[in-house]
């Protein structure tokens, strides 16, 4: 009949959801820890930003990278440091890492039917000097690792990171076996290199690299010196020292 | 001479579909093909056409290959840049190149850019769109310079600056505000360059290098990797491995060198010699 | 899940200093389930030419046999030894046929294709790599050409260890740690490897020891 339109029920749903590219990593050796991201967001093929950083300096000794859905991102460090402040109220002191990384747990998971949709990976100091990286799912499943890769590229990154950092598949040398902790010049070069190579092959990696660098107490720093685009964020006297690299990545 | 029933008849073959019907049916998503995200542009100046196209194909959010090529030659005369499904441009504008290329013998004149344009609208639009080939088609032949954009359902439209791709939007943003009418050949040149660059830096599915193509009535000039913005830069680290670094289980060689070796027998001690008298 | 995530592998091709490797994985499943781990998925075309078939493995049978035939019937009216090249486009335009009823195959090439000389007899060899989509677009690579079920990792590995002009012996150590550790993260891929390094007087095949797990 002309003019009579049927009526289908038309059901519309709102996404709180989406998904902001880019990748981050965190590599744990002896008396430090390394913790990076690049700093490109995206949204479908579009660039957001080139500059949103995804690494966060939570105390003297530790370093927060998010990854995933950016909003919930920002929103979820907002909220580790304030609770991390109320901590410092508190018990005039800050928070060590082993329980920042059981608030984290907690956190996450006091929203498993609504979760922060974001990878987290929590790197720094141990009290007894160790470096030390926690890497997190959304709903707070975690983990004491050496060396984990998180985000858009992580299924690039984390082979090549099993064969250089765990040495997996490799043989030593006659006589000689695998070194159990890496200098901290070598890992800076291996998060450099993974960065580049993420780069080259995933399109919502690049722009540019953030890595966060935490030394022990007593760290000599060495493979630090000569370093481009370093940055130190500590002041002198305190315990932990805290420096960032920033460096270019490709913008295509 | 060989019978043509050795190979499949001309065309596109659907035997497998009841099989991958039957795979598609219990849910399982078909692989995705390669396509190319793309970046495509060609406008109109002075003498002619320019054509760019940047270099990166893309399988998802992975890049497949980082310089491939996507100014396809049609005639001498005639280029067409592709988006979309990679195969596809590159099968479709191969395919029309042959035809082009019979149909100017079979005329005995230069082919016309209206000719090719014809061609690969009516083949896309017999098929549907399901052929996913967005083309840019320039060139110049005797009626002068003409510029075409072919979308896959196989509509066409004629305009003096055109781009097409994901990274269209971009592109398409530094024409409208630096297309002039009447450009000489190096600010066309330059102008096509900053309209993929654009789409190179600003689209995720565009990247790598700018290919360009220069079409004039007497000349056709091919500029591939005419501006290479996005090199590698050096490792850190270097990663040889020490030899024995792997282990194996099992070795086996096949020698692909003839061993000739060559004894020579001493001659007889006496009279034993050919007689060479 | 996905077609090719049905039966699983991954095949990797490596260009090095006047040699090739080409390298697979040798696990065949039915989803998660591992059928067999001696699965090879790379078949030789001509004595330095290889073809490497991850994908559907009812397709890898047919689609290994249909290349035999059509590289036989090529021989026998060209009278001469299919090159790399032309074997290239012969993958590309058999899975194009298929368009809209494909085969779930992403072909990886490997070989070396001879160049002309003028004396004719001390041939050089050029590298020859290449890969298509299941839909037969070419992929000529200067570097290293993935596919399979682990291609991001094979990538993203690959990316990272691969260097220019390597010496076979150094080539072979630097496939089979980016295919060992690629499939080692997935699910679909590994229980053993295989690797060929085609150089122009011999070729080296190895199977590797590697995590079955």
């Amino acid at each position: 009949m002309p003019g009579e339109m049927a009526h289908h029920p038309q059901q519309r749903q709102f996404n709180p959801y989406s998904e902001n590219g880019g990748t981050i990593l965190a590599i744990a050796g002896r008396d430090f820890a390394v913790i990076a991201g690049d700093t490109r967001q995206t949204e479908g093929y579009s660039i957001q930003t080139r500059y949103a950083p995804k690494v966060f300096t939570l105390t003297d000794k530790a370093v927060l990278a998010v990854n995933g859905f950016a909003a919930d991102g920002n929103m979820f460090v907002k909220k580790v440091k304030q609770r991390l402040e109320w901590y410092r109220h508190a018990h005039a002191k800050d928070m060590p890492l082993r329980a920042i990384a059981r608030l984290i747990q907690t956190m996450l998971y006091a929203q498993r039917f609504f979760p922060y949709y974001v990878y987290n990976i929590l790197g720094g100091i141990e009290d007894d000097g160790t470096g030390a990286v926690y890497s997190f799912d959304p709903v707070g499943s975690y983990e004491r690792e050496a060396c984990r890769a998180a985000g858009a590229a992580s299924s690039l990154v984390q082979p090549f990171l099993d064969n250089q950092i765990y040495f997996k598949n490799q043989k030593a040398a006659p006589g000689s076996a695998h070194p159990t902790h890496l200098p901290l010049s070598t890992v800076i070069a291996l998060v450099t290199d993974s960065f580049t190579s993420a780069t080259e092959r995933h399109i919502e990696v690049g722009d540019g690299l953030e890595m966060y660098i935490v030394l022990a107490s007593g760290s000599s720093g060495q493979g630090l010196e000569g370093v481009k685009g370093l940055r130190e964020l500590s002041t002198k006297g305190e315990a932990e020292r805290v420096f960032v690299i920033r460096r270019d990545l490709k913008k295509d | 001479m060989a019978n043509a029933s050795f190979y499949q008849s001309a065309g596109f073959d659907f035997s497998n579909d009841v099989r991958n019907q039957f795979l598609q049916d219990k849910g399982l998503p078909l692989p995705k093909a390669t396509s190319t995200g793309t970046t495509i542009v060609g406008c109109l100046f002075k003498d002619g056409i320019v054509l760019g196209a940047d270099t990166r194909a893309t399988e998802g959010d992975i890049v497949a290959d980082k310089n491939c090529e996507k100014i396809h030659y049609i005639t001498d005369n005639i280029r067409c840049c592709g988006a979309g499904t990679a195969a596809d441009t590159e099968f479709t504008t191969a395919l029309i190149s042959s035809n082009m290329e019979l149909h100017a013998l079979s005329t005995g004149r230069k082919p016309r850019v209206v000719t090719a344009m014809t061609m690969l609208k009516q083949m896309l639009f017999r098929y549907q769109g399901h052929i996913g080939a967005a083309l840019v088609l320039g060139g110049v032949d005797s009626t002068g310079a003409h510029l075409f954009t072919i979308h896959p359902h196989g509509s066409t439209d004629k305009l003096p600056y055109v781009t097409m791709g994901s990274g269209s939007l971009a592109a398409m943003a530094v024409f409208e505000s630096e297309w002039r009418p009447n450009m000489e050949k190096n600010d066309a040149l330059r102008l096509v360059t900053a309209a993929i660059s654009a789409g190179i830096f600003n689209d995720l599915g565009s990247g790598s290098n700018v290919d360009a193509c220069v079409i004039t009535a007497t000349h056709t000039e091919m500029l591939r990797n005419f501006v290479k913005p996005n090199e590698r830069a050096v490792k850190e680290r270097n990663y040889k491995f020490r030899r024995g670094t792997t282990a194996w289980k099992m070795e086996n060689i096949r020698s692909l060198v003839v061993d000739e070796t060559v004894t020579l027998i001493a001659p007889p001690v006496g009279g034993d010699a050919m007689d060479t008298t | 899940m996905s077609i090719m995530e049905i039966n699983g592998g991954s095949v990797i091709a490596m260009v090095g200093k006047e040699c090739v490797a080409i390298a697979c994985d040798l696990r065949l499943g039915n989803q998660a389930l591992t059928i067999a781990t001696n699965f090879e998925k790379i078949f030789p075309v001509t004595d330095r030419l290889y073809l490497g078939l991850p994908g559907l493995a009812t397709d890898v049978a047919t689609l290994r046999e249909r290349f035999r035939f059509r590289v036989n019937m090529y021989t026998i009216k060209e009278e001469r030894e299919i090159t790399p090249e032309t074997f290239a486009r012969l993958v590309s335009s058999t899975l194009y046929e298929k368009r809209f009823g494909p085969y779930f195959v992403e072909p990886v090439i490997a070989g070396l294709s001879p160049v002309p000389s003028a004396s004719g007899k001390p041939e050089k060899w050029e590298p020859f790599i290449a890969a298509t989509d299941l839909i037969g677009c070419l992929n000529f690579a200067k570097d290293f050409v993935v596919a399979g079920t682990s291609s991001d990792k094979l990538f993203g590995v690959a990316e990272g260890l691969w260097e220019p002009d390597l010496e076979w012996e150094d080539l072979f150590e630097t496939i089979s740690q980016t295919l060992m550790n690629a499939v080692d993260r997935d699910a679909f891929s590994g229980w053993g490897g295989i690797v060929h390094i085609i150089t122009p007087d011999k070729v080296i095949t190895r199977t590797l020891k590697a995590r079955m797990d």
